[in-house]
């Protein structure tokens, strides 16, 4: 089978589900990666390390940027003249746009945030999560090339290795796009919530603090915040030392304490770390779905009721404020940092 | 302004979701709009005040889709359309996104074509692209900010590594994420408008095409194996004693 395994990246940074896509693909039979971009020998080099047999790169300015319309036809005419039998891509905010778009222009079907994927016969066969997680479909994809995207962390991440390498092949840019990028609020975040295998959450509770006095002239909103950003340093230390990053529930976002890009749940983020703690967060359902097929779940509330500990394997009835600082001193201790 | 939302009916998120025989069951928990196609209805209503026009609210569904609908004219959508056709079995996203791209075609003069983020029932977040693919349309994806001006409309994308800002000339398809505002709560003189609206059926014939192909099938329904847990409260004299004997637990498990 042959294999294109689309690297996705966000100026340079690789999300690293695109690597295990690339394991995926290797084990299948051929894999061919595909680095669009400018200036990105550097992927190119790595996707060599991480296995691919072949890697083929649309280096152009005019794909400096991510614009849907521009990736997706240059993934199309790719596609078009070499004739894969597949292609796989992370699960990202593009790729979905990118697959959606090429299944379109190349008459086939796209299978969106597998976890798992397996040749029954001649037939790929596709396993992916419904109804919020409630239930799997396995599911199959009639056209050519099949187009899907893997959900990140489901699959085996390929070891790298700096003794391969190889020589890139160019292919042609179709870079023509509606859309005009005016630029970029990156957040400074350095892990994602989405590929995290530890991911520290912040709730209301947060913000519950009363014994912090905050600076003077504030109103009671901003006195709020206030205290949930003493709070969301707390829990950032914690992710910190675990090497994890930082979450939020719809309350948290909701409440100005933290970007929406954080928020884990039915409409933020789908997660599942090895690792999911809790810290003041109550446990609505529609927190819980986002969450609640983490590995290990660790919860701290000081409500012994809270309907979190239903899904957590570990919990700790008491305050986050003394909590977490607790159990970041104690990891620090135990992890020799 | 001539904006369409596109909102799909899908089972409530407390729904006990189960497989039988084969088949997706959810009791008698109630059917909703997709809460995030809230979000789209929320979005279009709030360009209508904006620059006013009109919004119409758009459904490939059953007959029992048009309380979905409802919902949409009593938070304040101006009409609703349903697509209902006997020929319309289980569509895939690409056969959503050519029967949606030909009502839209139908409905005519749409400025904006706003979309959910994605459907909470089998749904992959991929409609919209699609469409906006079949019309020609720029596709703004996971807007959380909108601006128009003239004929242009600047968004704010809400990426993994925070925000893209984009701009695009009119018409264009959106999909709109959480950050543009809670949707508002239907008034009651929107119910009550609701309840008394017509709301046209269109079916393939009307939209002048054929029963899409379905590409994508389901060959299986799995259910999950039930996860029992059972939490283990950690206690302890101090928070460092509760700490020190959690993070021992937590090493023990070596996901670490
Ligand atoms: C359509 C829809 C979509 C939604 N999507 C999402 C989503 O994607 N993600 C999401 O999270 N929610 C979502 N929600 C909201 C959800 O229903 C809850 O309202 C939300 O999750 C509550 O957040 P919370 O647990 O932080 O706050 P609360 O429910 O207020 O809980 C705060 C918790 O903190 C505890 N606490 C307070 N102080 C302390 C302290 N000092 N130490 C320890 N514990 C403390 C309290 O005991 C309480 O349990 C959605 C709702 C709807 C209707
Ligand atoms: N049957 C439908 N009728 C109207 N709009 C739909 C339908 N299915 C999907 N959509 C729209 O497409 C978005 C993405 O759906 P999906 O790609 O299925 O996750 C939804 O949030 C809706 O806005």
């Amino acid at each position: 089978m042959k294999t294109f395994v689309y690297i996705d990246h966000f100026k340079g940074q690789v999300q690293p589900a695109s690597w295990e896509a690339l394991g995926v693909a290797k084990s299948l039979g051929e894999a061919s990666a595909v680095i669009f971009g400018s200036g990105v020998d550097a992927l190119a080099k790595a996707a060599f390390e991480f296995g691919a047999d072949e890697v083929l790169v649309a280096d152009d300015a005019a794909l400096t940027d991510y614009r849907a319309e521009a990736y997706a036809s240059t993934l199309s005419a790719l596609a078009s003249a070499r004739t894969p039998d597949l292609i796989l891509l992370p699960t990202t905010t593009r790729t979905r746009e990118m697959a959606a778009m090429a299944a379109v222009d190349l008459n086939t079907g796209v299978l969106i945030d597998l976890t798992g994927l397996a040749l029954e016969g001649d037939k790929l066969v596709a396993t992916r999560p419904i109804y919020e997680g409630k239930l799997y479909e396995k599911a199959v994809c009639s056209g050519k090339p099949v187009i899907a995207t893997l959900r990140g962390r489901a699959f085996p991440r390929p070891a790298q290795d700096a003794s391969r390498s190889g020589s890139a092949a160019k292919i042609e840019a179709k870079a023509e796009s509606p859309v005009t990028v005016e630029g970029y609020d990156v957040a400074e975040q350095a892990v994602s919530v989405a590929d995290a295998g530890v991911v520290v959450s912040g709730g209301r509770g947060i913000s519950n603090n009363p014994s912090l006095t905050p600076p003077a002239g504030m109103d009671e909103k901003q006195a709020e915040v206030w205290r949930a950003q003493q709070g969301f340093a707390l829990v950032t230390d914690l992710a910190n030392v675990l090497g994890g990053a930082v979450g939020a529930s719809r309350a948290a976002v909701d409440g100005g304490y933290i970007p929406y890009s954080h928020q884990v749940g039915q409409t933020g983020k789908v997660i599942t770390p090895d690792l999911y703690i809790a810290c003041g967060i109550s446990g609505a359902i529609q927190h819980l779905v986002g969450m609640r097929n983490a590995k290990l779940i660790v919860a701290i509330n000081k409500d012994a009721e809270a309907p979190i500990f239903k899904q957590a394997h570990y919990g700790v009835v008491g305050d986050l404020f003394q909590i977490v600082p607790a159990l970041t001193e104690a990891f620090k201790k135990k992890l020799g940092k | 302004m001539k904006i369409i939302a596109c909102i799909k009916q899908v089972p409530d998120s407390e729904a006990k979701v189960k497989a039988e025989n084969g088949q997706v069951t959810w009791g008698d928990a109630p059917l909703v709009i997709n809460p995030f196609d809230e979000y789209a209805v929320e979005g279009a209503l709030q360009q209508k005040e904006a620059l006013g026009g009109t919004v119409t609210a758009l459904c490939i569904g059953p007959e029992s889709a048009r309380e979905a609908l409802k919902h949409a004219l009593a938070m304040g959508a101006d009409e609703a359309v349903l697509v209902s056709d006997a020929a319309l079995g289980a569509l895939d996203t690409v056969g959503a996104a050519r029967v949606l791209a030909a009502a839209i075609n139908k409905i005519g003069g749409a400025d904006m074509v706003m979309f959910g983020r994605q459907t909470l029932d089998d749904g992959s977040g991929v409609t919209a692209a699609q469409t906006a693919r079949l019309l020609g349309w720029p596709m703004l994806g996971l807007v959380g900010h909108i601006k128009v001006e003239d004929r242009n409309v600047q968004v704010s994308r809400v990426i993994e590594e925070g925000r893209q800002n984009v701009s695009a000339k009119l018409p264009a398809v959106l999909s709109l994420v959480q950050s543009i505002g809670e949707p508002r709560y239907p008034s009651f003189m929107g119910i009550r408008k609701a309840s008394k609206a017509e709301i046209p059926v269109w079916s393939l014939n009307d939209l002048g095409v054929g029963a899409p192909a379905s590409i994508v099938t389901r060959a299986e329904l799995i259910t999950p194996p039930s996860r029992e847990v059972t939490c283990e409260i950690i206690a302890g004299e101090s928070p460092a004693e509760i700490a020190d004997k959690l993070a021992d637990k937590i090493l023990a498990e070596k996901v670490l």
